[in-house]
């Protein structure tokens, strides 16, 4: 039975204009999106996109310039950060240095008025939840960046806020740790049931983590979906760019329609869904992940592809092809790394639904 | 290894032994002569016998009679006290308004925060003595303030406020000449301040009373309490304010002092005296290193 979705923020048409002196910055130009109940969401861009900033206004750290934010359908722009049912977890954590670690979580239910014996079983409960019950009495700096970061959480989630904004709060941490935590996060989220808005530049977390995502660039929302749906079929050359590996290959529209065909500059024809916009002898970027191209041997007059670099990875290799004026990367696995080697001539196949035309 | 070591050591002393000499002759030297005089004789054409003697410091205490019987003598104590509760006075006050005002000028752009700093130095550049002069100027007979009562009809022309020669001139005097000791310690470490943390309280439903209270106060404190020892300590001893504004009528501490000094000519009992507020303010001076200790920890984290 599919369940009634709940809006948790409505973003509409968000502009923020930054003015220092005589410059002004756009950093965010008319946002969109709708994040629902119980989501595990994320913003995901490179730095400077502006995913901070709309993580800000939600919180209510910046003035916006145009639009509103409805928080369960209740508008918020013009409540203070401290009247807004939200809580965030810091890109630094900014924990209190001169409250130990009970008193961090404790902050918020004290600002709140809750009752003594509340916030006592309110705070070692989620400390319980993190699993930082016995460092109660620790102050921020006797722990380790790790240990910082789950009490940054604890005193986040503590006032049981109806969404939880998590500010890049991974990307202080060692590899190892912010894997471990990844899996953490997403555990608690489900746990919880709060709705996490989360933000990263960190295309992997975004994909392991998120239920869906927002792409954003320059300040604008490039692409909302989810993770297969943003990474198989990116919206623009942007998005298939900045999330994961990507080839796009120029050519031209020989058929259009939805049984269209293409041909590549290196010759090669192919048959996949043209967009209706396009016409024939149209210019066309054909976009294509590495791991769906599946190469074979073939010979120097049969083909102008050849193995220009062979890049072993341990469990599987990385290759680029070369043509005249065309690099195409492919992922080779593992079983096929004796079977090639550089300067071989291949010919390249892939399936049609993997092969897209893009804007 | 260990030769290094030892050298390592000879070279701290050798290379602080500059430093030691410039506070061996102009710290600590007047300090042991100022001493040595507290246990001499005093001569009554000023200066000292050499010879030794605890009259100095009795004197703080004891008074010889007519009938030449030592007798307990709290005139000096219920100096000493007036000294502190004016100085303790005094330091609140600063802080009261300092605190505020480093906490707006914390606040301010960068350009507008170097203006604002500058204009708290200003007074520094020129004489103690002159600006407390300015302050007769504003509080005496038909001063600055009177006579714009006097414009606005608030006063007759026949009529005064007697605000000069009391406890609040003195006190005014040396909230003005102090107060700026008071400001940049504590503009210094809210300065420092991470202002992120700011925000998160605010996250956390903090207004801006609990903002102040819980957050900005105790992350500020160590410069409060510096700025606090800044002020206390030369207001325990100061005498130019008291003077000219409290018209000498009430002595304290400094006054006293300097009073044995250069009128008196009683050395033995003014160095006793020094040697007393020494005392006093190295105990003030522990209490804060005892206070700081606490806040260290935090103080030094970033």
């Amino acid at each position: 039975m599919m369940e009634k979705k709940v809006n948790a923020i409505d973003v509409r048409n968000v502009t923020k204009i930054y003015t220092s002196g005589n410059t002004q910055t756009k950093a965010l130009k008319s946002a969109n999106l709708t994040i629902y109940d119980n989501e595990f969401f994320t913003l995901l861009g490179p730095s400077g996109c502006g995913k901070t900033t709309l993580l800000r206004l939600i919180a209510g750290f910046e003035d916006i310039t145009e639009g509103s934010i409805n928080l369960f359908n209740q508008e918020i722009v013009n409540l203070p950060p401290n009247k807004r049912p939200v809580n965030t977890v810091f890109q630094q954590y900014s924990l209190f240095p001169h409250l130990n670690v009970y008193e961090n979580v404790a902050f918020g239910l004290r600002r709140l008025k809750k009752d003594a014996s509340l916030v006592e079983s309110r705070t070692f409960e989620v400390l319980e939840l993190v699993q930082m019950k016995e460092y109660a009495n620790r102050k921020p700096n006797q722990l380790s960046g790790g240990q910082q970061q789950r009490v940054a959480l604890a005193r986040a989630l503590a006032p049981e806020p109806k969404v939880l904004l998590l500010d890049e709060p991974l990307s202080a941490l060692d590899l190892k740790l912010r894997q471990a935590m990844r899996f953490e996060l997403k555990t608690l989220q489900r746990e919880t049931g709060i709705t996490f808005v989360f933000v990263t530049h960190d295309q992997e977390e975004a994909l392991t983590m998120s239920d869906r995502i927002a792409v954003i660039n320059e300040g604008e929302i490039q692409q909302i979906g989810e993770p297969e749906q943003i990474y198989e079929s990116p919206s623009n050359k942007f998005v298939a760019n900045f999330i994961g590996e990507a080839n796009l290959l120029s050519g031209v529209c020989k058929t259009p329609g939805e049984n269209g065909v293409c041909e590549l500059d290196t010759g090669h024809e192919l048959n996949l869904f043209v967009p209706p916009h396009i016409k024939q002898n149209d210019k066309v970027t054909i976009f294509i992940r590495p791991e769906r191209i599946k190469i074979e041997k073939s010979s120097k007059d049969k083909s102008q592809l050849s193995i220009s670099e062979f890049t072993y990875l341990g469990n599987a290799a990385t290759i680029q092809l070369k043509s005249n004026n065309q690099l195409i990367n492919v992922n080779l696995p593992i079983e096929d790394l004796k079977v090639f080697k550089k300067d071989d001539y291949v010919d390249i196949h892939f399936p049609k639904e993997s092969a897209q035309v893009i804007d | 290894m260990n030769i290094q070591g030892e050298n390592k050591t000879q070279n701290r002393i050798l290379s602080l032994l500059p430093l030691w000499i410039v506070i061996g002759i102009f710290m600590i030297g007047p300090l042991l002569v100022m001493a040595v005089v507290s246990l001499m004789e005093s001569n009554v054409y000023g200066g000292v016998h050499f010879k030794f003697s605890l009259s100095g410091y009795r004197q703080i205490l004891f008074d010889t009679n007519l009938f030449d019987e030592i007798e307990f003598n709290p005139a000096y104590l219920i100096i000493i006290a007036r000294s502190f509760m004016l100085a303790l006075a005094a330091t609140f006050l600063s802080l009261l308004i300092g605190f505020p005002a480093a906490y707006f000028i914390s606040r301010q752009s960068d350009r507008v925060k170097n203006i604002l700093i500058f204009l708290v130095t200003i007074p520094f550049w020129t004489n103690l003595l002159i600006r407390t002069f300015a302050w007769i100027i504003i509080l005496g007979k038909g001063g600055v303030i009177e006579s714009s009562f006097n414009f606005f009809g608030l006063l007759d022309e026949e009529s005064s406020l007697n605000l000069m020669y009391t406890n609040s001139a003195i006190l005014i005097g040396l909230v003005y000449s102090y107060l700026p000791l008071m400001v940049l310690p504590i503009y210094a470490s809210m300065e420092k301040m991470d202002l992120r943390l700011l925000e998160a309280a605010t996250d956390l439903y903090s207004n801006r009373i609990e903002l102040i209270r819980k957050i900005i106060l105790p992350l500020s404190m160590p410069g409060i309490i510096g700025g606090s020892i800044l002020v206390f300590v030369p207001c325990l001893g100061a005498f130019i304010a008291p003077d000219l504004l409290g018209g000498g009528k009430k002595l304290l501490l400094g006054s006293l002092i300097q009073f044995q000094f250069s009128y008196a000519r009683n050395w033995p009992f003014g160095a006793a005296m020094a040697m007393f507020l020494l005392a006093l303010v190295i105990l003030v001076l522990i209490f804060n290193a005892r206070l700081n200790r606490k806040h260290r920890e935090y103080a030094n984290q970033k």
